[in-house]
């Protein structure tokens, strides 16, 4: 292993100068290795297997998803070592990423399993050269600057799958986050639900506004007890887009504040003397009845359905 | 009213005054329709004033402040007045500049306005404060 090691390190520092002296010589020697990699297969994937495990790597996959992931990466592995083609290897690492992200399948495991490919056909290469220094020298050089780039790109296109999946997850979240329900001719109710940053409150007014104009909406009822907590500019737009509300003619009353926002509220000081508010969202409901002129009344005395 | 292509319209309906600003004003042509909504009022002996203002993308400081004189004129005239039509971006653009309408009050749009300026002008008068 430290021989390995050492020889990893002054290969990459030799590689140019290596590379300058025999290019000629080194254009028989990759087949050769792709030759040994493939002779192999059995025995260096049962090996690279063993070390995953040992690594305690990729411990969401059962044993027969493992056969079946490690073989095809492996095969691949081998097949752009001999092409030199990233673009077959990009591809299949997207791939692999997309069936492994929503397993749980992390960074770190990923480039792991990789790395320690690289280590397990490195140390294979090293017996079978051993005896000869200067041969096993141009095997390395040959190889290592090939399996550094399969390391890398694995990893590049693992990010950027995950960021991808990121990106599409928050997209649908700002989707879902703000929806504007109407419940009774005229009466709205928005629950929001999660962080309140600018941009949802950015996206909260502007839903709002524009539902009161659809829905010709006289009350609005903002229910914000699944909001854990505002900052002083949140706490501001709030207040804003009650104000907003009341020029285009409904009224806004937020429900379930809770004692965090409240404090917030109090401590940085918002006018709060026009801010119509209520403890639960039932309470703002009947308040909202009672300004639109409904009365609820249940059919058949207190007994109930 | 002007001799000009026609910026606003004041019509009556009933007891109340419609008035519609069809482009947006500027500051002189605001205060031609201030004058001539003031002085309608009197002459119609109207009890209420419906401003609409939804074909405007825009209401700056002194058009809002403009509505806010007129609204205190035509009470101390003896006409209740209502704003309607202010667009969502309006509403947003006018609270985050600092603007109100003080105690005009706002509906949104022109049977909403009449609406409440009918539920006004009829309510107190049954009930009495």
């Amino acid at each position: 292993m430290t021989t390995r090691e050492d020889g990893a390190v002054t290969g990459s520092a030799t590689t140019e100068s290596a590379a300058a002296r025999t290019t000629e010589e080194d254009d028989g020697l990759l087949p050769q290795l792709v030759a040994h990699l493939r002779e192999h297969r059995t025995r260096l994937r049962e090996e690279w297997v063993g070390r995953i495990h040992g690594a305690h790597l990729l411990q969401a996959m059962t044993a027969s998803e493992m056969v079946a992931e490690t073989t095809s990466v492996y095969d691949n592995y081998v097949e752009v070592l001999e092409t030199g083609s990233v673009e077959e290897l990009q591809h299949y690492a997207r791939d692999l990423s997309e069936r492994i992200i929503p397993r749980g399948v992390e960074t770190h495991e990923v480039v792991g399993i990789v790395l320690l490919l690289r280590d397990v056909l490195a140390r294979s290469l090293f017996e079978k050269y051993q005896g000869d220094m200067l041969v096993l020298n141009r095997v390395l050089d040959a190889y290592e600057p090939a399996a550094n780039r399969i390391a890398n790109t694995v990893a590049v296109s693992f990010v950027d799958e995950r960021e991808r999946v990121i990106r599409q997850q928050q997209d649908s979240i700002r989707e879902l986050s703000t929806p504007v329900l109407p419940v009774r001719e005229r009466l709205l109710i928005l629950p929001i639900i999660g962080v309140l940053d600018r941009e949802r409150a950015r996206q909260l007014t502007e839903q709002l506004l524009t539902g009161i104009r659809t829905h010709r909406a006289k009350v609005v009822v903002v229910d914000i007890t699944g909001v854990p907590d505002v900052d002083e500019a949140v706490a501001n737009h709030l207040v804003q887009t009650v104000d907003a509300s009341r020029l285009m003619g409904a009224s806004v009353i937020i429900t379930g504040l809770s004692p965090e926002i409240a404090q917030t509220l109090v401590t940085i000081g918002v006018d709060l003397s026009k801010m119509d508010t209520i403890g639960d969202l039932q309470g703002g409901l009947e308040e909202a009845e009672r300004l639109l002129g409904f009365t609820v009344t249940r059919r058949g005395g207190a007994g109930g359905p | 009213m002007t001799s000009s292509p026609r910026l606003f319209s004041i019509l009556r309906q009933g007891s109340c005054l419609i008035a519609s600003i069809h482009t947006a004003l500027d500051d002189s042509q605001l205060v031609v329709f201030q004058r001539d909504l003031v002085e309608r009022i009197g002459r119609e002996r109207a009890r209420g004033v419906v401003i609409d203002v939804a074909a405007l993308d825009v209401l700056d400081s002194f058009a809002t402040r403009t509505l806010r004189d007129i609204g205190e004129m035509a009470r101390l005239r003896g006409a209740a007045t209502v704003i309607v039509g202010i667009q969502p971006e309006v509403a947003f653009a006018m609270v985050r500049l600092g603007l109100h309408t003080g105690a005009v009050s706002t509906a949104l749009d022109l049977e909403e306005g009449l609406a409440l300026l009918d539920w006004r002008l009829a309510g107190p008068a049954v009930r009495g404060p």
